[in-house]
């Protein structure tokens, strides 16, 4: 059997069983529609929460993330400890309390803590910004699974991906995608775990990726740790080492804490806990989602260090047992003969990885170019407007253009010419004398016959793609790696497109348009904006604003800017009143995406980036991915100066408080 | 829902225990992730060194113990003040 067949059974068989649960979890209420009847058992809501969480970033990019960082995969670790410890946060000040409250919307938590439809309002606002801009990145994801393994055109995967998401979603409303994500969920963690233990025992013997990380390189008989052997490596290439530490300890930080508080005001994240049973549950299921999500983000860092190993030692062979310069690199007739290396060149056709000889020896150099690319764009320059002057003076192309003739038109020799000639030549010289002084592994550049990096582009996303190629596993795993890729990206957007719809349908409509709508009424509504938030999603992943790693830094900025802090202030203090939280939270969305359009350009349109998006460019050093935690600062510190001085909440707001401090009496959520 | 005493020192005992979790929670991530990571570099959890490992593999076990045992302990609470569902 082809892989091709392979990957149509395989994900076809995950798509029948997903509506297969669709037909048979339909929903028949608004409370089974927006909160699966609240009776989902912690252990199956926490597998659906990991699922729901785990999107495409963290099943196809986050390990080539670690992986692949020029600052070395340790600076990453901000991704790993930042979307766990938010579960922390959503345990012990969140979830609980949420649950307590016994409604089913975050909009509609804000709008009755905070007594006022202007709350509501504003909380809606957020929350659509952050769902829709986060679906985005997911439609995109399954497009391209799609289009890799599937052999339909990105477009066409769209499609097939958003009506599948229509089936379940739709009809099935939370208790579709809850059962739906528990399926998902399986898939997914099944389709990362296998390649990621093949590859841990080949590396280092160790059955356990997590394990392996920390072990012994096992081509070498185990005398040297895979992270040293890692570390060694890659110096010798010249690049950063993997385990190198961070430069920028306080951007770490405020990235790190930007992803724990955004995790947590994630309105798609925080419905989930609406789903269970009690307020003990909630508390539980916190950590059983913690449980199933940790399952693969131990794993993850271990993926990516063993990754870049192969990776490199696929290069450069003698770097497996030894000195990866003490050997050549690997050379294009291996790449195009030896069926082990097949994977380069089928990746190649997708234009996620690319490679070019640059200094013709039959052989593909991958190095840290760095040290050499300014006398590189030096030379190159000079010789663009070289050969640009050339042409325009009607001269033919010529092989050696430091020559005399070169210069010479009509046998007359051209003084613009000359002159150009002569920058070429010092460009020259510069270069020539760079090669002679930047060393690898003890050689110069210039002994070793280099010009550059000619393995020219690895996209970060291979490293999970192509694992199963890398390793040469059977095709029944390829297969299962798309049907996991498309497990997360399609779980997440199901989970999205819910918070959306309920907040349109019941925020929107039943809470503010038409507060007398029958239930029947608003789960005919919450059907038809479920049906529009798709569309809109697919309409967005057809016509991307040409923006993919943004949208998540404005999607998790503002959750810790603007809901977070409402929240946990909404739970913990009695005293902020809704002018507090009103522009608190309109300082936070206001400050954070200002920050992030600064450097991104405003509404992400190219080219209106007011500064360039450098480290010596940022404030204090802070990236625009950092912000979310300066925003919630200012978030916090307004609300609690303007509560101060405006008039304290009224006695119901603060019985609620009360109540939802204390688990007894919560029972099924009421619709009011 | 009155204000009784029980309930406020049920809350005081959340307020304490959360307190400190959140603490634990940062030394493991943020503490020995991160800050302490150059100054603890000489401790090895096999081949990586002590900061490493808590950045990459440490902390999220450390919050998986935190949140049930937050878990246990609030229903342990719960039942102690008779506020259990």
């Amino acid at each position: 059997m082809d892989q091709f067949t392979l990957n149509l059974l395989v994900v076809g068989a995950t798509f029948a069983l997903y509506v297969g649960i669709a037909i048979w979890a339909r929903a028949g209420s608004t409370a089974e529609f927006y909160a699966a009847g609240q009776g989902v058992h912690p252990v199956l809501n926490g597998m659906a929460t990991g699922a729901d969480w785990m999107s495409a970033a963290s099943f196809i990019s986050m390990a080539g993330i670690i992986a692949m960082s020029a600052a070395g995969g340790y600076v990453q670790s901000a991704y790993l400890m930042g979307w766990t410890g938010g579960y922390v946060l959503l345990a012990l000040l969140l979830a609980p309390y949420l649950r307590k409250f016994g409604k089913f919307t975050v909009p509609e938590f804000i709008g009755d803590r905070f007594y006022s439809n202007g709350a509501r309002l504003m909380a809606v606002i957020c929350l659509i910004v952050i769902s829709v801009t986060y679906v985005i990145g997911q439609m995109r994801g399954v497009g391209v699974t799609f289009s890799r393994f599937l052999e339909v055109s990105t477009d066409t995967g769209l499609y097939i991906g958003a009506a599948i998401v229509f089936a379940y979603a739709v009809f099935g409303g939370m208790k579709g995608i809850t059962y739906t994500q528990v399926a998902q969920y399986i898939v997914l963690i099944i389709a990362y775990t296998i390649p990621a233990i093949f590859i841990s025992l080949s590396l280092t013997g160790s059955f356990l990726p997590q394990l392996g990380l920390i072990g012994g390189y096992a081509p070498q008989g185990g005398d040297i740790t895979l992270l040293g052997k890692l570390d060694e490596v890659l110096r010798e290439l010249g690049f950063t080492a993997y385990t190198a530490d961070t430069t920028g300890m306080f951007n770490m930080i405020l990235f790190t804490m930007s992803l724990m508080i955004g995790t947590a005001g994630l309105p798609h994240v925080i419905i989930r806990f609406f789903t269970v049973p009690k307020v003990a549950d909630a508390r539980s299921s916190a950590g059983w989602a913690l449980v199933f999500i940790a399952l693969l983000y131990t794993v993850a860092p271990a993926v990516g260090a063993m990754a870049r190993l192969n990776l490199t030692t696929t290069f450069w062979p003698s770097a497996a047992t030894g000195n990866a310069l003490s050997g050549e690199a690997v050379a294009l007739s291996d790449i195009e003969s030896n069926p082990s290396l097949s994977w380069i060149n089928t990746w190649r056709q997708t234009g996620l990885l690319a490679y070019n000889d640059r200094n013709g020896d039959g052989r593909i150099q991958y190095f840290n170019d760095a040290p050499l690319q300014a006398v590189n764009t030096a030379v190159a320059n000079a010789t663009t407007a070289f050969t640009d002057a050339r042409t325009a003076a009607g001269l033919a192309a010529t092989t050696d253009l430091t020559a005399e003739e070169a210069i010479q038109v009509n046998g007359e020799v051209n003084a613009n010419l000359q002159t150009l000639q002569a920058a070429l030549q010092t460009a020259l010289d510069a270069r020539a004398a760079r090669f002679a002084e930047v060393t690898y592994g003890g050689r110069t550049v210039a002994e070793l016959g280099w010009v550059g990096n000619e393995l020219t582009r690895v996209d970060n996303d291979i490293m999970v793609l192509a694992n199963p190629e890398i390793a040469r596993l059977p095709g029944w795993v390829i297969a299962l790696v798309a049907a996991g890729g498309l497990a997360a990206a399609l779980s997440t957007a199901a989970g999205l497109l819910l918070a959306i719809s309920s907040a349109i349908s019941h925020d929107l409509i039943k809470g503010t348009l038409n507060p007398g709508i029958s239930e029947k009424g608003e789960l005919l509504a919450a059907r038809i904006s479920m049906t529009f938030a798709i569309a809109l999603a697919t309409w967005l992943g057809l016509n991307p604003p040409g923006f993919a790693a943004q949208v998540v830094a404005l999607a998790f900025g503002l959750a810790a800017a603007t809901i977070f802090p409402a929240l946990m202030m909404g739970i913990f203090s009695k005293r902020v009143t809704k002018e507090g939280a009103i522009l608190g939270m309109l300082v936070g969305l206001v400050f954070t995406s200002v920050y992030i359009f600064l450097y991104l350009g405003w509404f992400f349109i190219p080219g209106t980036a007011v500064y360039a998006n450098t480290t010596a460019n940022h404030f204090f050093g802070i990236s625009p991915l950092s912000i979310g935690t300066v925003g919630a600062a200012l978030n916090f510190i307004v609300a609690y100066v303007v509560s101060m001085v405006t008039k304290a909440p009224p006695q119901d707001v603060v019985d609620l408080v009360e109540s939802i401090r204390i688990p007894k009496g919560a029972g099924k959520a009421q619709a009011h | 829902m009155s204000t009784s005493s029980s309930s406020k020192a049920y809350w005081a005992a959340n307020i304490r225990i959360i307190i400190i979790s959140m603490i634990i929670w940062f030394a493991c991530s943020f503490g020995l992730g991160i800050i302490l990571r150059p100054a603890l570099s000489g401790i090895m959890v096999g081949g990586a060194d002590l900061g490493f490992w808590f950045a990459q593999q440490g902390s999220i076990y450390t919050f998986l113990i935190l949140i049930f045992a937050y878990a246990k302990i609030m229903n342990n609470l719960d039942r102690a003040h008779g506020v259990e569902e």
